[in-house]
């Protein structure tokens, strides 16, 4: 196969490159390197979702009669890798990657002539109810129920949702629900649009062990949802939710993460002193860098691979759970990496500011908070199908007798 | 039996909640808490009956902070008695032995300052220089991330007197009061519970008998002090991973999915059998290190680094694996093993990390 990109390839390339350089704000992209102690607020994602809409790149995986840029999955790969690298914001995906995909292939012409334009101008922030207490790996098992009431006209919700990421921000929640209990499991599930607004919802936020508020649990005690917020037929969500789950997985490997992270594994190990000369040098650190870089390398192309298929029409299946379980070991690797490069300085927490200093953290090669990433980023392996999900997944597919 | 009572106390006085209040205070420690530790005869366990405890040894100082570690206490008593406490008992002259007391009763706090920005794990890389003028001593330098530098009345400091960075000759500790004019301490609180702060040294003058031992001689007491101080912290890590381990195995048979308890998966009941296998090479570890704290010094450092390097790599994988099986609720606050897995990893970024110590055990296998 050809490992090099076609001349459009690298010509719209370099559009994206002018592009990072002319627009993605300094500020954004200090905050998203860690070199400025703080997270991005709802309004810098907002910024950024503006100036991508300005563009025409906001929703690159749409089509263009809903408004996208319809790119096909090379370019998709290359806008994700050059934002990666330029410490671009990602976009929120909850609405843009996860819910419009549903709506344009199951929804009704009124929601997707309702929904749509408002999630391109920034109306509407989504999040996604799937997980319970009770429902993780087994998503199906979920209890939150939907009852319609005697005229008709509203769905009566109660339950709990949980892991619901960046909750706070929202005023949609798009919802799995059960509306038959007397059915197997996947045959009673409804796909629902709950206004977080509605009278009966409470976010409650989940401190996560970095200390960050990412994730919410929404409680629902009566909550109306008018019928028309159902998506689809009832009792057919879950059909909805896995086409969700396995239809935006194009940067599931994070390549362009992984060689941001290794990027600034490698700046780090050339300053920091150990026992008189960099860490580079060091024979045992220097070999591990040097083997994630070897893996990250064969998964780049492993991920083009798939990626070009993708571009010729066949969908990926059992590929994108393998490119899942390996993007995650690699890039769990680099977060690792980077927490031993930074050596006692991993150990401030950038809670707060230090007294007598402007600095979020001490450090003097500004690692940023190199150890509260490696823990936030355990979650990688855990959240979209946990790796252990996964690879049920590739053994049931390819070891079918 | 102090292990039993400690454990007792720990396990009725220290819960998660109690732990997130003290996290969250200004001083990142309860008071109260150090009292009464004190009052059992946790810190007496940790010098010897000529120092004026009653313990001292490697294996009395494993048993104490395993049981801290499963607890996940942040209070600083490896900073105030092991390190600190430890340098001002086996260096001091007589007046300044009488802090050892002081220490053992619970009344006073104390830190080590001797890493700087570019000295990484290395322990003879001291750069802040010590300057003799008539009967004085002038201080100036940069201590990184000294933990429990606020809350110290004392600090022990290392200083050069003579010799170049990466020299072990040359090095002397300096008893420095916290009140000392020129002394600045930048604080802030650390990922895995309790503080440090980076102490600046500008122009700071003592009387040279704040002098702790010989002049430049220090480095031998540095290096075995920090020696119980690893034994201290992979005594602390292997209670943590304990703590992880039982944690997960309880989860594996109450959590349910797809309508049986996730533990009868075998993909998760093999993790958790090589956990098991792990901890009897982790508590095996601990042990070589206890036990040869008290030999010669190539056989001690060996033991050492031996023993961080193992503590290390399987407390990595502990507390990933007990994170990974438990999935989303490991990773909440409120949970027990949130902390104790950060409490696990970040042991590994004091006195060496897994990386550094492979190395030196190689560099003192061929020595």
């Amino acid at each position: 196969m050809d490992l090099s990109y076609s001349a459009e390839e690298i010509a719209f390339r370099d559009e994206v490159r002018t592009f990072l350089a002319e627009k993605l704000p300094k500020d954004l992209s200090d905050k998203v390197s860690g070199s400025d102690g703080d997270d991005l607020t709802k309004d810098d994602m907002e910024r950024w979702h503006a100036i991508l809409n300005e563009q025409g790149w906001l929703v690159p995986n749409w089509p263009k009669k809903f408004g996208g840029a319809e790119w096909n999955a090379v370019q998709r790969h290359i806008f994700e890798e050059e934002a990666a690298a330029a410490n671009s914001p990602r976009t929120v995906p909850f609405g843009f990657s996860m819910l419009a995909p549903v709506l344009q292939k199951f929804g009704s012409q009124e929601q997707n002539d309702y929904w749509l334009p408002r999630m391109l101008r920034g109306d509407d922030w989504w999040c996604q109810g799937y997980s319970e207490p009770g429902a993780g790996s087994d998503l199906a098992s979920l209890k939150t129920t939907a009852v319609k009431n005697e005229a008709g006209t509203h769905y009566v919700v109660n339950g709990q949702k949980t892991w619901t990421t960046l909750g706070q921000h929202a005023n949609m929640i798009f919802c799995l629900v059960r509306t038959d209990k007397d059915v197997k499991q996947q045959e009673g599930i409804s796909f629902l649009l709950i206004d977080m607004n509605t009278p009966g919802i409470e976010v409650r936020p989940i401190i996560l062990l970095d200390g960050t508020p990412e994730v919410n649990e929404v409680w629902f005690t009566d909550v109306e949802v008018p019928v028309e917020n159902l998506v689809g037929k009832e009792n057919e969500g879950w059909t909805y939710a896995k086409y969700l789950l396995t239809h935006e997985r194009t940067n599931i490997a994070g390549v362009g993460f992984s060689q941001a992270g290794l990027n600034t594994v490698k700046r780090l190990a050339k300053s920091e002193m150990s026992n008189g000369k960099p860490l580079i040098f060091s024979p045992q650190f220097a070999a591990r860098v040097a083997q994630v870089e070897i893996d990250l390398k064969a998964m780049s192309t492993t991920n083009l691979r798939i990626i070009s298929k993708a571009a010729a029409g066949s969908a990926p299946g059992v590929e994108a759970s393998m490119l899942k379980v390996k993007g995650t070991i690699i890039r769990q690797e680099i977060n690792d990496l980077a927490r031993r490069a930074a050596g006692v300085y991993a150990m401030p927490f950038a809670s707060e500011a230090i007294e007598g200093s402007n600095a979020g953290l001490p450090d003097p090669l500004g690692a940023g908070p190199v150890a509260a990433k490696y823990f936030n980023n355990r979650k990688l392996s855990i959240f979209g199908g946990s790796n252990e999900i996964q690879r049920e997944i590739i053994a049931k597919t390819t070891m079918r007798g | 039996m102090l292990q039993d009572t400690l454990r007792r106390f720990l396990r009725e006085r220290y819960d998660t909640a109690t732990r997130n209040n003290i996290l969250a205070s200004d001083t990142g420690m309860s008071s109260e808490i150090w009292e009464q530790l004190a009052e059992l005869g946790v810190i007496g366990a940790l010098f010897t009956e000529e120092q004026g405890g009653f313990g001292g040894k490697g294996f009395d100082i494993s048993v104490v902070f395993e049981e801290l570690g499963r607890a996940g206490v942040v209070e600083p008593f490896l900073d105030t008695a092991v390190l600190a406490g430890g340098l001002v008992a086996d260096l001091g002259d007589e007046s300044q032995v009488a802090l050892v007391e002081e220490i053992i009763a619970g009344t006073c706090q104390m830190a080590f300052a001797h890493g700087e920005p570019t000295s990484r794990y290395d322990l003879n890389r001291v750069q802040t220089s010590a300057k003799v003028d008539g009967d004085d001593i002038v201080l100036n330098g940069h201590k990184a991330v000294v933990v429990n530098a606020e809350a110290a009345d004392h600090i022990v400091v290392s200083a050069r007197e003579s010799g170049a960075p990466g020299e072990d000759a040359g090095i002397s500790l300096f008893l420095v009061p916290a009140d000392t004019k020129g002394l600045t301490v930048q604080g802030y609180a650390l990922l895995a519970g309790g503080r440090a702060a980076e102490v600046m040294l500008d122009d700071v003058r003592l009387h040279a008998s704040a002098r702790l031992g010989k002049a430049g001689a220090a480095f031998t007491a540095i290096e075995a002090r920090v020696a119980a101080a690893s034994v201290a912290q992979c005594a602390e890590t292997l209670g943590a991973m304990d703590t992880a381990t039982h944690l997960t195995k309880d989860y594996l048979l109450t959590r349910k999915q797809f309508g049986r308890p996730i533990g009868t998966f075998q993909a998760l009941a093999h993790r958790m059998s090589d956990l098991l296998i792990e901890m009897e090479q982790a508590r095996s570890a601990v042990i070589n290190a206890a036990g040869h704290l008290e030999a010669d010094r190539k056989t001690r450092e060996s033991n050492i680094s031996a023993t961080k390097n193992l503590m290390g790599r399987a407390g990595r994988l502990v507390a990933e694996d007990s994170i990974q099986m438990h999935g989303g609720i490991a990773m909440t606050q409120e949970y027990e093993l949130a902390h104790i897995a950060k409490r696990i990893v970040m042991g590994d970024h004091r006195f060496g990390d897994t990386d550094y110590h492979l190395e030196r055990f190689i560099a003192l296998s061929v020595a």
